[in-house]
Parts: C-alpha cells; structure tokens; sequence
C-alpha cells in the first residue's frame, strides 16, 4: 500500500495501542492540535484524552511522569515535540531514565518510549534545527533509534516498547512526507542491526535518519560516474552495530561517514574511531567524514544549505577519498 | 471576567500615537503573511493580529535605558519598542541588513540600539535571561526595568517559576508581562493549567500581580505605568497578565482543529484597533480623513520596509561560521 512515513508512524502508535492497554500516548499538542507535525491526527478521537493525553509545556515535568509511569507499570510513549525541546528534559532523561536501572543495582528498569522531531533543513534558525543524536548515543542506559524507513518507522515502535528498558526514537523532520509502498502486513523489526540499503564495491556511505536519503542519491550520482557506493543505514545509534560496519568496510576498503550533527565530538568521530579500531588495516584511503558545519543553523536559506551536509558535499568527499583529489581524473 | 472601567482617552496625539502603533504592527504583519505565501518569508511565522494592544500599550511606557526580552511572537514588540521596520523586515527575508544580519528570521529578532534582547524560541527561555538582566542592573546600581514577554503556555515550564522566585527573592526590577491568549498552540488554558487564574498563581510568589483586559490598549499602557513605576521606586518585580486574543492561527502551519470560527468571531468583535478608534471618534479626536492619513502614514512605512529588504543583499556563504566566537572583544 501506498503510505507516507508520517502514516506508518501513526499506525505503529495506533497498533501499539490496541495490543497493550497499558501504552498511552503523552507530549504536548499531541491530541486536540491534532500533533505538532500530524502524527497522532485522529488518534484523540479514537483513544480519548487519557490515552492521547495532552501535556502542558513541561518537558522536564511529562517526560519525568512518563518514566514514572513506566516504573509504575504502564508502557508509555511520549513525545517531545522537537530535540530542540529535549534540552528541557534532558535531566530526567540522563539522570532518572538512563540510570535508575544500574543505580537501584538492577531493581528499577524503565520501560519507556521517548519520540521526538530532529534536524534542520526547514529555515527555522538555530533554536529549531539541532541534531543532538549523537548526544543521546552518548549515554549508557539508553537506545537510540533513527528509522529512515517507511518500514522503520512502521516497525521500530513496538519492538522499543517490548523493550525493558529507555529508548528514544528520533525523527527527523523532512522525513515524514516520504512517500513510498509499505507491505500491508509491514510489523515489528529489529532494533539491533545496521541494514545494507544499497550494494557497493568501492565506498561505503555510512549514516543514519535523513542521512540514509542523501547517501543513497549520492550513490545514484556516484554511479553515473562508475563508482559503486555501498549504503549502511545504521538505524540504531547505541548500541553501534560495529560489525556491521567493520564488515562494510572490508568490503569496499573505503569510509565516508555522514552526519548532520556536528564534527566535533558528534557520532561521526566514534564511528570513525572503530573503523581504525577494527579494520584499519583494510582501509585504502583514511576515513572521511561529512557532517554539519560548527555553526548554530541560519535562518536564510544558502547558509542554511551551506551549513548542513548536501548529496554533492557527499559525492565531493567520495571523489576525493577515491581520487585523491575532489574532481575524477 | 469583569474589569475596571476603561480609563480616560487621553489628549488626541497620545491617543493617535497609540492607534497608529497598532495600525503598524497590523498592516506590518498582513504585509509579513502575504510575503509568506510569495515565499519571501520562510521557516516559522507567528502572527501578533488581534494582540496588538499589548505591545502598543505597555512598550511605550518603558524608558530607551531599559531592556526587552520576547517569544518568537515579537514583531509587534519589537515594532512598538522602535526597531526600525526596515530593519525587522530585512531580517524576515534573511537579508545581511536584518537587525540580526538575517541569521535569526522572525523568531529571533535582536536590536542592541534599542536594548531588544531577543526574540526567543524556546518556550520561557526567555525569563531566566531577563531575571538575569534585571540583576545585573541592580547590581551595577543603573535605573532600568526589565520587561519581559510571554505567553500562557509559558507558565507551565519550570523556567517561569524559578524566575518568578528569584526575581521576588532577590526584589529585581523585572516585569512580567504575560500574554493571556487562551492557547498555547492548540492546547487550551484550561487543557494545561490547574489554575487559570494567571496573575492569582503570580501572587503566590509575593509580588504584585493583577489582570488587565489586554484588548483595551488605554488599559493595558495604565496598568503598565502603574507596575514600572512602582518597580522604579523600589517595588520589587511586578507581573501583568494581559487577557488578550490572537485572530491568526498560531502558526502558517496550524489547520486550527481546537477552536470555533465562533469563538474566534466572537472575539474580533473586542479587536482592539476599531474599540480605541470608535472611541476617538466619539470624542471627536477621529475622522475618516484623519484615519485614512494615518493609514497611508503606516502603509508607506510598511512599503519602505519591504523595499528595504527587497534591495538587501545576502550575507555571503563564506561568513557561514562567523559569530560563533566573539571576533572582538564583545561587550566592554
Ligand atoms: C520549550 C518549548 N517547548 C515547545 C515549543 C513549541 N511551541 C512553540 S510556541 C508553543 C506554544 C506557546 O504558547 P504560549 O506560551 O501561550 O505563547 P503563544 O504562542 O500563545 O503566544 C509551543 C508549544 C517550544 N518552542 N519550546
Ligand atoms: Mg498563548
């Protein structure tokens, strides 16, 4: 069937909902709004406000009840409008979420879903536009998931909440009006492995979220050249599939990361760090990586463009890692 | 709710002050929606229409040696604070001659010239900062007010509340003006709030707090120069809620599913522009002629302000990263 990701989305949280009376849906907006960016549209009439429970602006005060909720029995899903709002949380999220379980010596498990919007691209300005992914994937005690899939976004829900444990679903933003053919029986995936989304013989492109959409046009361009990409969405930011990517690299003996996020310190730098790790001995060229420029996002659009990775910076950094330099010879 | 009756109109250039102030921003931000659609004007755009007394009213009353802090729903604070149109325009078209050199858009709208510490995106961000600009007046021993403005929403964050305390603990010269719109997005007051009574919960934290029918604009500039004046002398922090409306969706975005076209309706017929207008003309301040000079007044400052971003240029791709770190050395 022909669906879009915004509506795979809503059909993983409306099954989620029939399976298991204990999953609600909480956040702001999330109910008489209709959801900040639709994706609980309709559910409020289906559910009610119990189940579809709109939140005042709290975000440390619902994603505390939420992970209270979930310690008390039930299997909440709640929503963060944007990352960009996260930071607001991000101490009940690191402190409470991510700890508990080890701090109380293995007594508290917290069996929640967090769900938020990422990315840039939009011209919303700084305040709007962060990828803090890499951040998250920083702390023990959470997973982090980046569905870039119509499947993905489909699946991954049911499998998070089956989880015992925190998992926070990242969104990004340009995705949900990816349109595409889901199977009518599309259900829940794993959330432990990087998937190949496109064979490759001379590079591998590794990336997440929107990443995985640029990569694989980028890899359309690259072709056109004679230069074989090979596409791995990592689709789960911790734990790392490192054998995924090891084994990618062994077949193509070259590396370009890409990540929105920025350079510094970002996800890119501890992906790149197992390559050398693990298979620097099968690497023909160093790793490269294309990431967002250190830059707070501008509003306008060319700096916009300029400040977050585009599919011919991606061509660029696989021409040159081939190359040696950035046009081909 | 039932407020004090209206207070006098003032004497007719004070009254004709006030209207054409809310005959700015109105015609600024109909000019801003109709660029949106010609794509002039990207990203988010919040609209001020309907709530134009609350800015028109209460700015004035601030001295140039004070300080503003805002939402993202500020061009018609920044307009009643005197940042150039010109030069808010520009920064909604992303233009190098923006108040912000275009880095910010209509969200983030700066203006040191006239002490305008931002437009803020995030919900309430804003109150910590200006708790914080209060401090250091009162520290430094200036004679500034700091007036800082945000919505319903806004009080349900933690933020609201650990400024509220510190700006009672530590007596700051700060005004909380609270924009009472009835909705944060589409979750109504009373969807978010235990208590509805905005300014009776401001009281529990033992500063001065009254409503104010946030449409009348005469109400809005009295209880204003009430609260900074008792700031001024030494009153501690004071906190407005200013019971108002906004006519627009809350965004470009927004399909408007939670609430009535009645409703809506039911409160344009409170817009505060015709209620000051109809009044002067009872009072014989107001004719047809002199509101059509006043228009033509706004309309041209409104044109300039598009020509003026119309010709700006675009700041080159090669300053993308500049104002990360400060280049001199910053602030004295
Ligand atoms: C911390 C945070 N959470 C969520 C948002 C998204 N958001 C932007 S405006 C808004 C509603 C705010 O309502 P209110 O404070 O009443 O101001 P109004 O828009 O009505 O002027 C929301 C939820 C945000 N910008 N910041
Ligand atoms: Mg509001």
């Amino acid at each position: 069937m022909k669906t879009t990701y915004r509506e795979a989305m809503r059909g993983a949280i409306r099954e989620a909902m029939h399976r298991d009376d204990r999953v609600f849906l909480m956040g702001e907006d999330v109910g008489h709004y209709g959801g900040c960016y639709a994706v609980s549209k309709g559910l409020l009439e289906e559910f009610g406000p119990e189940r579809i429970r709109d939140t005042p602006l709290a975000e440390s005060g619902f994603v505390g009840a939420g992970i209270g909720a979930a310690l008390g029995g039930m299997r909440p899903i709640v929503e963060i409008m944007t990352v960009n709002f996260s930071l607001l949380a991000m101490d009940q999220i690191v402190n409470n979420a991510a700890t508990l379980l080890h701090m109380s010596g293995g007594a508290f498990n917290v069996p929640l879903v967090i769900r938020m919007a990422t990315g840039g691209g939009r011209q919303v300005a700084a305040q709007h536009s962060r990828s803090l992914d890499g951040w998250y994937a920083h702390i023990p005690g959470l997973r982090i998931l980046t569905p870039a899939t119509l499947e993905d976004a489909r699946g991954m829900l049911w499998t998070a909440l089956e989880d015992p444990d925190p998992v926070i679903i990242f969104e990004h933003v340009l995705l949900y009006n990816m349109e595409g053919e889901l199977a009518e029986d599309a259900g829940p995936v794993s959330i432990d492995r990087a998937e190949v989304r496109r064979t490759g013989s001379d590079v591998s492109l590794i990336t997440f979220g929107l990443g995985v959409v640029k990569a694989m046009q980028a890899a359309d361009a690259l072709e056109e050249e004679g230069i074989s990409a090979e596409v791995l969405d990592l689709r789960t930011l911790r734990p790392l599939d490192t054998d995924a990517i090891l084994e990618t690299v062994r077949r193509t003996h070259r590396a370009v990361v890409v990540d929105e996020g920025w350079r510094s310190g970002g996800i890119s730098a501890e992906i790149s760090a197992r390559i050398t790790e693990g298979a620097f001995y099968e690497l023909d060229a160093p790793v490269s990586r294309v990431c967002g420029v250190e830059v707070p996002t501008p509003y306008p659009e060319h700096l916009e463009r300029a400040a977050l990775p585009q599919v011919e910076d991606i061509v660029h950094a696989v021409r040159t890692l081939i190359s040696g330099k950035g046009e081909l010879s | 709710m039932t407020f004090p009756p209206s207070p006098p109109l003032p004497d007719e250039s004070h009254a004709r002050a006030l209207l054409r102030s809310m005959i700015l921003i109105r015609r600024f931000e109909e000019k801003c929606a109709e660029l949106y659609t010609r794509q002039k004007i990207r990203g988010f755009l919040h609209l001020y229409i309907g709530e134009e007394a609350v800015a028109a009213g209460s700015l004035p009353v601030l001295e140039p040696r004070d300080s503003v802090v805002a939402t993202y729903r500020e061009h018609g604070q920044a307009l009643a604070r005197g940042v150039p149109a010109t030069t808010i325009m520009a920064e909604m078209y992303g233009r190098k001659e923006g108040c912000a050199r275009g880095r910010g858009g209509s969200m983030h709208i700066f203006d040191a010239e006239t002490r305008f510490y931002g437009g803020n995106a995030i919900v309430a961000g804003g109150l910590p900062l200006a708790a914080g600009l209060a401090l250091a007046a009162q520290m430094k021993g200036e004679d500034r007010v700091t007036a800082c403005y945000f919505g319903d929403g806004a009080m349900a964050e933690g933020e609201f509340h650990e400024s509220m305390n510190l700006a009672a603990l530590w007596d700051l010269p700060l005004l909380f003006c609270c924009e009472n719109n009835l909705y944060a997005m589409g979750t109504a007051l009373a969807i978010a709030h235990a208590e509805t009574d905005l300014a009776l919960r401001a009281t529990s934290y033992g500063m001065p707090a009254w409503a104010v029918d946030g449409m009348d604009v005469l109400a809005v500039e009295d209880a204003t120069r009430r609260a900074v004046q008792s700031i001024r002398a030494g009153g501690g922090p004071h906190f407005l809620e200013f019971r108002t409306y906004r006519f627009r969706p809350h965004s470009m975005f927004d399909p408007e599913l939670y609430r009535s076209r009645e409703e809506v309706s039911e409160w344009k017929k409170r817009d505060p522009i015709p209620l000051l207008a109809d009044r002067m003309r009872q009072a014989g301040m107001l004719d047809d002629d002199a509101l059509a000079a006043l228009e033509s007044e706004v309309t041209a400052e409104v044109e300039e302000a598009v020509t003026f971003a119309e010709e700006g240029s675009w700041e080159p791709v090669e300053e993308l990263t500049r104002f990360v770190h400060s280049e001199t050395g910053g602030a004295p």
